[in-house]
């Protein structure tokens, strides 16, 4: 297992090098640097000697290495908007889109889960059929429609919940969650459910599908004519065994879950990192852009290696040809 | 003495889009205590239906739609699902086929039998682990204790089997239905596995309905049969009674069908097929396509093969002009060798090892030895059976031979020329025509996309055999019609075909490429005993008129003593004894080969072939 663990390590490094590439390839071919920076009086010697004192002279290697180096020491730079420092914006930002990437996943499996293993169960069923039915619908209309229509319900209509916006926020150190308040809840269920319908239905169907084929193995039929209780056979005996394929997807939906809550977000005027990207974007602030991409990345790498650690914990025929291999 | 199960009257359909399908036809069968019943039948023939309604998990949308099971009192067939649930494990329970698949690979052996002893008993854990031990003991399990915490994947095919009837015996059942349990085992455990049956079945007294297809299991274990035919009794009895004085036409057939250890018949006689070929099917032909233009084609072979030969070899020497002296030498070896009594195929020191030296973060790894040391040496024109349990190195030694694999040492040499390794063996070789082979499982080995034409005449393109297209059909109708297919057969689609008939489009593509050298990996071993028959009858047939060496593999000692004129042991990828056939049959020289020999379910019963 450790070898396999460090393997993946090796890997991710790899993995992160590539991105980070790419993230410093930003700086170079999205536009002069200097000419975002300065004003339209500034001598043409002042940018020069600006471009000698931030090392934009430097060969390109040498620009590589020091941009990847100041990312490992945590030093991300500067906002060219804000002038702020981009890992105070990116920190500020992260609790947000964190917890409501966490919401939209408890969410996704508390219903997804039972529900997938519901319809494969009662193939056929009328309430089987119809939650089929009405997922489709979920998964076929695109997100922002979602948010405004579930805005419009609840918010406007009914006026249970805000209609944008995080409230209720407490600071724990340098962490502002909306998990202690019941405002802060509020604020939290439409845009967790408008994220989170989508990651609801690939699970609700991945886990049928997958259920419907472990129903027909010889282990299942066995149990069953061995009289196991049917609560046991398809929790213990047969959703087990589903649990390799759900977790993989599950984790890459994750992480996509919270890279691109970027329309949710938006939607919902929610204070994420989805929407400081989206105004990065709007005004070429190529340094957040960068440590956005690379921190997403970090984040798929991480999730990824969490998975592929949750395979050990689930079969034991992994464990046992790694110990060997 | 009453019965324990008595079934009367039992039907059992299945609605299709073409109507109702029916399984069952009226059937009877009676099972009394402390005996084990055998129900036969080829594929089809409605065995595992009867034990599926037995515990009531038929497949849906199948139902029961006549007839009475009397179990203990009860009849089943009126039973609420619930209520039968409740019989489930307790007083009736299941043996299957695969133990590799019926346990499951997520919970350890203990979990799953402490977990079905407290399903059926009020027991404290401990209580039941306790049982659980007694029970793994029972069946002749090996240091339970140590072992019992251990997962199904850890245990050998033998020994899960073991644990499928331990967690089988869980409740004290009365009645145990066996659905063919010593199928996918070796011949050595398999007769371990019988003896534990029997053994359990009279010290419990318990009921076993036995379900198989093999009629030395049958013959070897059971005390009464029943014989079915497409979801109908043909024939039911003593076991003794039916094997040794069959009265029906079709049980008469299908026991002259089975291939006898003690004797090699010349063809197998009175075979019943259900496989029949409409009108339609047979009328159509193409013209000047017959089973003897195929032959007269196929014979021809002799004077294409030299000069195909010659060519390979000039076009590989011919960049070295001092070395023409040596072609035209081989040229003259190669026409006085012509004659049959040549070595064909000869092999010395052949290893395989997979995996090995593949770099690894903690050094070297160890790789492992498929085949070591593999020396044999075949006539042209012969059967060489080779015959090994699972895991002994059968199949790899064909496909080193065809150059599926790669051997990591010793040499291989076909008609007095080295045979190089598969990834050396370059598109122009001749070899890549003359070596072909039929595999196992016909149903995987057929491209079910594309028709049965495409598929023969795959290799007449490929290695540029015939001039157009109107000669390619013409070629394809007529090794069909010698493979004993109508030649309508082209226009379908493999999956329109039973397994004997996908396996006879299998060997028409390996023959229409002209090979003098055959590889059958268990080509037999997937289809039911009387198209086995007749697959067999075909391959000598064939044999005979081509003149074709054949690499006979099969785990199955009577086929080969059917087939073979040599025969070779392999164990654990080493070569433990080759021996002219009659020869090794009658005085087999190793311990081993006399084991396999022992161990083989015997036909005692049945009657001397004619």
């Amino acid at each position: 297992m450790l070898s396999f663990i460090f393997r993946r390590l090796l890997q991710s490094v790899f993995v992160m090098l590539a991105v980070s590439l790419i993230a410093f390839s930003l700086f170079r071919f999205v536009g002069d640097p200097i000419a975002q920076m300065v004003g339209q009086e500034t001598s043409i010697e002042d940018q020069e000697n600006l471009r000698e004192r931030l090392g934009l002279n430097d060969p390109l290697t040498t620009q590589y290495f020091r941009f990847v180096g100041n990312l490992t020491k945590g030093e991300f730079g500067f906002s060219y908007r804000t002038r702020q420092p981009v890992s105070e914006m990116i920190l500020n930002r992260m609790p947000a889109t964190i917890e409501l990437g966490l919401v939209s996943l408890i969410i996704s499996l508390l219903v997804g889960i039972p529900a997938g293993i519901y319809t494969a169960l009662k193939r056929g069923g009328v309430l089987a059929n119809a939650i089929l039915i009405t997922t489709l619908v979920g998964i076929s209309v695109p997100t922002f429609v979602i948010g405004i229509f579930l805005i419009y319900l609840f918010g406007v209509e009914l006026g249970w919940l805000p209609t944008f916006g995080r409230a209720g926020t407490v600071q724990l150190g340098w962490w502002q969650t909306s998990f202690l308040t019941w405002d802060g809840w509020k604020s939290l269920l439409l845009p967790g459910i408008t994220l989170g319908v989508y990651q609801l239905t690939l699970t609700m169907r991945l886990v049928r599908a997958e259920m419907q084929d472990v129903l027909k193995t010889d282990f299942v039929k066995f149990a069953t004519a061995r009289g196991i209780n049917y609560r046991s056979l398809y929790l213990n005996h047969a959703f087990r065994n589903t649990l390799v394929p759900v977790v993989t997807i599950i984790g890459l939906q994750l992480g996509g879950i919270i890279a691109f809550s970027i329309v949710t977000e938006s939607v919902f005027q929610w204070p994420g990192m989805g929407l400081l990207f989206l105004d990065s974007i709007r005004y070429v602030d190529i340094p957040v852009m960068s440590v956005y991409l690379v921190l997403i990345a970090l984040m798929f790498v991480v999730i990824n290696l969490v998975v592929d650690m949750l395979y050990f914990a689930i079969d034991p025929r992994v464990r046992l040809k790694s110990a060997h291999g | 003495m009453t019965s324990l199960l008595n079934i009367v009257d039992l039907s059992v359909k299945f609605p299709t889009r073409f109507g109702e399908f029916i399984a069952l036809n009226h059937v009877d069968l009676a099972v009394r205590a402390g005996e084990i019943h055998g129900l036969v039948g080829e594929s089809g023939a409605g065995k595992s239906t009867v034990g599926a309604a037995i515990i009531g998990l038929l497949q849906s949308p199948g139902y029961i739609s006549g007839g009475e099971i009397h179990f203990l009192g009860d009849d089943l067939t009126t039973l609420t699902n619930d209520a039968h649930h409740k019989l489930r494990g307790q007083r009736i329970s299941m043996i299957f086929q695969d133990p590799q698949t019926s346990l499951n690979p997520l919970l350890t052996i203990a979990t799953q039998l402490v977990e079905t002893i407290r399903q059926h008993a009020d027991v404290s854990h401990s209580d039941a682990r306790r049982r659980a031990v007694e029970l793994l003991e029972e069946t002749g399990l090996q240091d339970v204790e140590n072992r019992m915490d251990e997962y199904p994947h850890q245990f050998s095919g033998g020994m899960r089997q073991r644990v499928v009837i331990a967690l089988a015996l869980c409740s004290n059942p009365e009645l145990i239905i066996a659905d063919e349990p010593t199928t996918a085992l070796d011949v050595s455990v398999q007769k371990q596995i019988l003896e534990l049956i029997r053994n359990l079945c009279t010290e419990r007294n318990i009921g076993i309905i036995l379900i198989t297809h093999d009629i030395g299991v049958i013959n070897e274990i059971t005390d009464s049969v029943t014989v079915l035919r497409s979801g109908r009794v043909i024939e039911s009895g003593n076991t003794a009674a039916v094997l040794g004085e069959p009265k029906d036409k079709y049980t008469k057939a299908l026991l002259a069908a089975v291939p006898r250890l003690d004797k090699r018949l010349h063809r197998f006689k009175n075979i019943v097929s259900d496989d029949e070929f409409s009108a339609e099917d047979t009328s159509w032909r193409i013209d000047d396509a017959s089973a003897d233009y195929a032959s007269t084609w196929l014979l021809e072979k002799h004077s294409l093969q030299k000069t195909e030969q010659l060519s390979h070899e000039l076009e590989s020497r011919m960049s070295n002009t001092q070395r023409l002296a040596d072609v035209s030498r081989s040229m003259d070896a190669s026409f006085s060798n012509a004659e049959s009594e040549q070595s064909i195929l000869s092999v010395s020191n052949l290893a395989v090892t997979f995996n090995s030296g593949q770099p690894s973060w903690f050094g070297k790894e160890e790789g492992f030895k498929a085949l070591s040391n593999i020396n044999f040496d075949m006539q042209a024109g012969t059967v060489l059976g080779v015959v090994g349990e699972s895991g002994s190195g059968k199949s790899t030694l064909a496909k080193a031979i065809v150059g599926l694999v790669d051997p990591s040492a010793g040499s291989m040499t076909f008609r007095g020329k080295k045979l190089p390794p598969g990834s050396a063996r370059m598109r122009s070789h001749p070899v890549r025509r003359q070596i072909q082979m039929v595999f196992q499982d016909p149903y995987s080995s057929l491209n079910n996309r594309r028709t049965v034409e495409d598929i023969i005449a795959e290799p007449i393109k490929f290695y540029g055999l015939a001039n157009n297209r109107r000669e390619i059909r013409k070629l394809v109708a007529s090794v069909l019609e010698l493979v004993e297919m109508p030649q309508r057969a082209m226009l379908k689609y493999p999956h329109q075909f039973s397994g004997g008939q996908r396996q006879r489009i299998a060997v028409a593509r390996a023959l229409v490429a002209r090979p003098d050298f055959l590889i059958c990996d268990e080509p037999t071993s997937a289809l039911d005993v009387s198209i086995q028959a007749q697959m067999l009858n075909l391959l000598k047939d064939l044999q005979e008129a081509f003149g074709l060496s054949i690499l006979f593999i099969s785990h199955n000692l009577a086929v080969i003593r059917q087939m073979a004129d040599n025969v070779v042991v392999l164990r654990n990828g080493n070569l433990i004894e080759a021996a002219e056939t009659e020869q090794f049959f009658s005085s087999p020289a190793d311990d081993y080969s006399q084991m396999l020999l022992r161990e083989t379910p015997s036909l005692n019963l049945l009657q001397a072939p004619v």
